[in-house]
C-alpha cells in the first residue's frame, strides 16, 4: 500500500496533448535554465546536497500532520526547498520527486509529468522564494511569516493552474472544479504554511547558517521577487473570476479553441456502436443513479482523501 | 523493518525482462501518447491497446491479472473528471432539476468521461508494467542513454538509495511523536492545530537536518573516491538484435492501434 | 580478564622513515575555534598494520579525513613522499582508501557494482579496466556475485565488506579505516577480523574494540584530546593500566 501526498498529482489521460505539450516546453526551458544555475552557485557540492534533500523531500511527504478525528494532512514541501536550498536547486528537487513518484507510484502520469513539475515544483517556488526573497534582509520573524504565507499562497496558485489545465483539457467544468480544488487546498495549505513555518524555525535555531540571508540572496536575485509578486497578482486575480463568472473565460477558452478539442470525432463512431441507447428515458434513470451515486460519493471521499491518508505503508 | 514500498521491481525470467530497458521506457511512453492521441470513444482501438497490456503481462511471467489488480489507484482521481459528463457539446440526455442546479448530462460528454478513465487505466497500467520488469536503476541508465541530463539522473539516482533510510528515520521520528501522545479516556487529547503544526514541523526539520549533515558526509565519501564536481557514469546497456525487432515491433503495433481508432 | 596469547609478530617497532604516511606538527580547528588537533606527530612504513584508539572527541575522525586532504588541503601530511596540496589531490586520494564509520554514507550509488565501480571510474581509467578492478575488489572482500544488489538489501557486515571494496579498487598504498568493528555482531566481527588480517596492506585502522588491537596489531598509537599520548607496541601499552585509564581505554 502506498502514501497518499496533497492530491495535485494528475494522471495520465486527463490533460489533452496539448495542454501537456504546453507544460512540457515551459518545464524544460525552466529547468534546463535551473540545471546551468546551480551548476554555477553550488558547484561539486550540489549533487550529494540536491540528491540527499530529495530523498528528504519525498520522505518527508509521508509524515502525516493529525487534523481532526482520525485525518491527517500532508506535506508538498516546495516553498521550504525553494527557501533552504535556493529556487533553483529547490525546482530540481522537487523535479526529481514529481518523477520518482510518477515512476515508482504512479502517482502522477508521464505524458502530464510536465504540468505536474510546473505545478508543484516550479510554482512554488517562484511564488514560495519570490516572496521570500523581498523580505530576506529583514528579520527573522517577518521571514517567517512570509515564508508562511508564500507557502499558502503557492499551494493555492499551484490548485489554481491545475483546475485550469483540468478545465482546459476539457475533463471539468470550470465552475466545478474551481470552488472544490481551492476549497479543499485552502485548508491543505494552512497545514503548508504551519509546517514550512515551524520547520524553518527549528532549522534557524538548531543551524542558523543553512538559512542566513546572504546565501539564499545569492542563489536567487531580485528577479525572483518581480515573477512571484506577479504570479500571485495572477492568480489573485483570476481566481474570483474563474469561480464567479466562468462564462466569460468559458467564451474565450472557446474562442481560442481549447474546449472543443476532440469534443466532435466519435460524433460519428456513437450511433454505430458504444452505448445501446434503448429508450431515452430507461437510460437516462440509469444514468442518473449512477452519475447520483458517483458524485455523492465523490463529494465524500475527495473531501475525506485530501486530509486523509488512506492507505499506510506496508511494514513486515 | 523493511519498507517494500519502494521495491516494485518482480524478477521473474522472461524475454520482457530481459529486454533493453530503454526500449521498455520508451514503448511505456508511445503507449501512453498513443491513447492520449485516440479520439474519444474509440473503444475498439482501446480495447486492442487493452489486449496488448494484457499479452505484455502474460509474456512477463507475471500473469495476466498483475497490473489488473494494482490498477485501482487511479479511481479516486476520476472524480475529478465526472464534471465532464455534462459539458456542453453534443445531444443531451437527460435534464436534472436539482433546485439550485440543473445538471444536463450530454452523449460526448459521457463518452469524454469513460474516455478519460479508460485511458488513465490503460496508462497507470503500463506504468506499473515498466517499474515490475525493469530495475531501478536499469531505469536511470536508460534516462541517461535518452539524454536526460545528467544532474537530474543522479539526483534521482541518489533520491532511490536514500529514500530507504530517510523515509525510516522519518518513521522513528512518527513513532517516537507518538509515544509521547498518550490520550486519556475521556479527556480531548492532541493539543491544538498550532501545537501539532510545531512538533510536525519539528519532525520535518530534524529530519532535514539529519538529511543535510548525512549529505556532508557522503559529500565527503565522494571526494574522497576522486570525485571532482563532474559525475561519469558507465553505459552497461547495448541494444541487440532482439531489443530492435521489439521495438520495431512496438511501433507497428502502436501505429495499428491508431489505424483502428481514427478510420471510421 | 584479558588473555595474553603468544603473539605471532616481532614486538620491537622497525626503524621507520615514515615512507607510506608522514605527519608533522598537525594543527586543526574547526571554523566555530574548537581545537581539534595539537600538533599530531606520526609516521608508518610499508606493511605495517596501526591501530589509532583514544577516547571519543580525542580527534581521530578529525585526524583520518586529513589523510587524504578531505580536511586541511594544504598541511603537514606527506603520503608516499608527496605533500598533500591542492595540486595533486586526486592522486593522493588513489593513494590513501578511507573507509568511513558509517557505510551507507559511502555506499551512495544505486548498486553495489556503480559503488565499486566509482573510484576507478573517477580516476579516469577505460571502462574494461574499472570492469577489471570492481571484480578483483569484490573478489577480495569475498563478496563475488554482489554486483547487481541494491545496497539497501545488504546487512551492515555486508556493506562494510562492499565499503571496503570502494576503495580497494583504487587500489590504495595504505588503507585507513574509521571503527570497522562498530555495530558488526559477534560472528561479523571475527569474519572482518580474519579479512584484516590476511589482506597485505599498510593499515590505520581507529577502534575502540582492544581486542581486535590485541589481535591484528602489533604497533598501538593512543591519541587524547588532539594529540597522539602514546606510541609503541601493542602488548606493552597494554600492560600499562594507568595509561589505559588516564586515557579512558579498558580491556573490558
Amino acid at each position: 500500500m502506498l502514501f497518499s501526498p496533497p492530491q495535485l498529482h494528475i494522471p495520465d489521460g486527463f490533460l489533452t496533448i496539448l495542454v501537456s505539450l504546453i507544460f512540457w516546453v515551459a518545464t524544460i526551458i525552466i529547468v534546463g535554465v535551473a540545471i546551468l544555475k546551480t551548476n554555477q552557485s553550488l558547484g561539486e557540492r550540489q549533487i550529494p546536497l540536491m540528491g540527499v534533500m530529495a530523498a528528504f523531500i519525498f520522505a518527508a511527504q509521508m509524515l502525516n500532520f493529525p487534523v481532526a478525528g482520525g485525518t491527517s494532512g500532508h506535506f508538498l514541501g516546495g516553498t521550504l526547498a525553494a527557501i533552504v536550498l535556493g529556487p533553483w536547486a529547490g525546482i530540481l528537487v522537487m523535479t526529481a520527486v514529481v518523477g520518482v513518484q510518477a515512476l515508482l507510484f504512479q502517482d502522477g502520469g508521464l505524458l502530464v509529468m510536465g504540468a505536474n513539475i510546473f505545478n508543484m515544483g516550479i510554482i512554488t517556488a517562484v511564488i514560495g522564494f519570490g516572496l521570500y526573497r523581498i523580505v530576506i534582509h529583514q528579520k527573522k520573524g517577518a521571514r517567517l511569516v512570509t515564508a508562511g504565507i508564500g507557502a499558502w499562497i503557492a499551494t493555492m496558485t499551484a490548485a489554481l493552474i491545475t483546475s485550469l489545465q483540468l478545465w482546459l483539457s476539457g475533463t471539468t467544468r470550470l465552475e466545478i472544479v474551481i470552488p472544490a480544488m481551492l476549497g479543499v487546498h485552502a485548508l491543505i495549505g494552512i497545514g503548508e504554511s504551519l509546517i514550512t513555518v515551524a520547520a524553518l524555525t527549528f532549522i534557524a535555531q538548531t543551524r542558523p547558517d543553512l538559512v542566513e540571508t546572504r546565501k539564499s540572496a545569492v542563489d536567487g536575485g531580485r528577479g525572483w521577487i518581480i515573477a512571484g509578486v506577479l504570479v500571485t497578482l495572477l492568480a489573485v486575480l483570476i481566481s474570483p473570476l474563474a469561480s464567479g463568472n466562468p462564462d466569460g473565460l468559458e467564451r474565450v477558452a472557446e474562442d481560442l479553441g481549447f474546449l472543443a478539442t476532440g469534443f466532435s470525432a466519435p460524433f460519428q463512431i456513437l450511433p454505430d456502436y458504444s452505448i445501446p441507447f434503448l429508450g431515452e428515458t430507461t437510460i437516462s434513470t440509469i444514468l442518473a443513479g449512477i452519475v447520483g451515486v458517483i458524485v455523492v460519493l465523490g463529494i465524500l471521499i475527495l473531501m475525506g482523501r485530501n486530509l486523509y491518508k488512506p492507505k499506510e505503508i506496508e511494514v513486515k | 523493518m523493511h519498507v517494500h514500498a519502494f521495491d516494485q521491481y518482480h524478477f521473474k525470467q522472461s524475454q520482457i525482462h530481459n529486454l533493453d530497458p530503454r526500449v521498455k521506457v520508451l514503448f511505456t511512453v508511445g503507449f501512453i501518447i498513443s491513447n492520449a492521441i485516440l479520439p474519444d470513444g474509440s473503444w475498439l482501438a482501446f480495447a486492442l491497446a487493452w489486449l496488448v497490456l494484457l499479452f505484455i503481462n502474460d509474456q512477463s511471467g507475471l500473469g495476466l491479472g498483475f497490473t489488473f489488480k494494482r490498477s485501482i489507484v487511479v479511481l479516486p482521481f476520476a472524480l475529478v473528471a465526472v464534471s465532464a459528463i455534462f459539458s456542453p457539446f453534443g445531444e443531451p440526455l437527460a435534464e436534472w432539476n436539482l433546485g439550485l442546479i440543473i445538471l444536463i448530462p450530454t452523449d460526448l460528454g459521457l463518452i469524454r468521461f469513460i474516455s478519460i478513465l479508460v485511458r488513465s487505466w490503460l496508462s497507470v497500467q503500463m506504468g506499473i508494467l515498466l517499474v515490475a520488469t525493469t530495475q531501478f536503476p536499469d531505469l536511470i541508465h536508460a534516462f541517461e542513454h535518452l539524454k536526460v541530463p545528467r544532474i537530474l539522473t543522479t539526483v534521482i539516482a541518489f533520491l532511490y538509495r536514500y529514500l530507504f533510510i530517510l523515509t525510516d528515520e522519518g518513521f522513528r521520528l512518527m513513532r517516537a511523536r507518538d509515544a509521547r501522545s498518550a490520550g486519556l479516556p475521556g479527556i480531548k487529547s492532541g493539543g491544538s492545530i498550532q501545537w501539532r503544526a510545531r512538533t510536525t514541523g519539528s519532525m520535518v526539520g530534524q529530519l532535514f537536518l539529519r538529511s543535510y549533515e548525512r549529505s556532508d558526509r557522503i559529500y565527503q565519501a565522494m571526494i574522497s573516491r576522486g570525485f571532482t564536481g563532474h559525475i561519469r557514469t558507465l553505459n552497461p546497456h547495448q541494444m541487440d538484435q532482439m531489443d530492435w525487432i521489439m521495438l520495431g515491433f512496438s511501433l507497428i503495433i502502436l501505429i495499428l492501434i491508431q489505424i483502428v481508432g481514427w478510420v471510421r | 580478564m584479558p588473555v595474553k596469547h603468544q603473539s605471532q609478530f616481532e614486538i620491537q617497532i622497525p626503524e621507520c622513515e615514515g615512507d607510506i604516511l608522514q605527519i608533522h606538527d598537525l594543527h586543526f580547528a574547526y571554523p566555530d575555534g574548537q581545537i581539534a588537533l595539537r600538533g599530531v606527530n606520526l609516521s608508518i612504513c610499508a606493511g605495517e598494520k596501526v591501530a589509532l584508539v583514544g577516547p571519543n572527541g580525542a580527534g581521530k575522525s578529525t585526524l583520518m579525513l586529513h589523510l587524504n586532504g578531505v580536511l586541511g588541503e594544504q598541511s603537514p601530511v606527506s603520503i608516499a613522499g608527496l605533500s598533500i596540496d591542492s595540486n595533486n589531490l586526486p592522486l593522493i586520494r588513489a593513494l590513501v582508501g578511507l573507509v568511513f564509520q558509517n557505510p551507507d554514507d559511502q555506499l551512495f550509488s544505486p548498486t553495489v557494482y556503480d559503488d565499486v565501480a566509482f573510484g576507478p571510474l573517477h580516476m579516469g581509467l577505460p571502462e574494461e579496466e574499472v570492469h577489471q578492478r570492481v571484480k578483483k575488489a569484490l573478489n577480495a572482500v569475498q563478496m563475488d556475485g554482489f554486483d547487481d544488489r541494491l545496497s539497501h538489501h545488504l546487512s551492515m557486515g555486508q556493506k562494510k565488506r562492499i565499503a571496503i571494496a570502494t576503495v580497494l579498487a583504487m587500489q590504495p598504498q595504505i588503507l585507513i579505516l574509521d571503527e570497522p568493528s562498530a555495530g558488526l555482531d559477534p560472528r561479523s566481527r571475527r569474519s572482518l577480523i580474519n579479512f584484516l588480517r590476511d589482506l597485505p596492506i599498510t593499515m590505520l585502522v581507529s577502534t575502540h574494540d582492544l581486542y581486535m588491537v590485541q589481535d591484528l596489531f602489533p604497533r598501538m598509537v593512543i591519541m587524547d584530546e588532539g594529540k597522539i599520548v602514546a606510541d609503541g607496541a601493542t602488548l606493552e601499552l597494554l600492560e600499562d593500566e594507568v595509561l589505559l585509564e588516564t586515557h579512558g581505554l579498558e580491556l573490558p
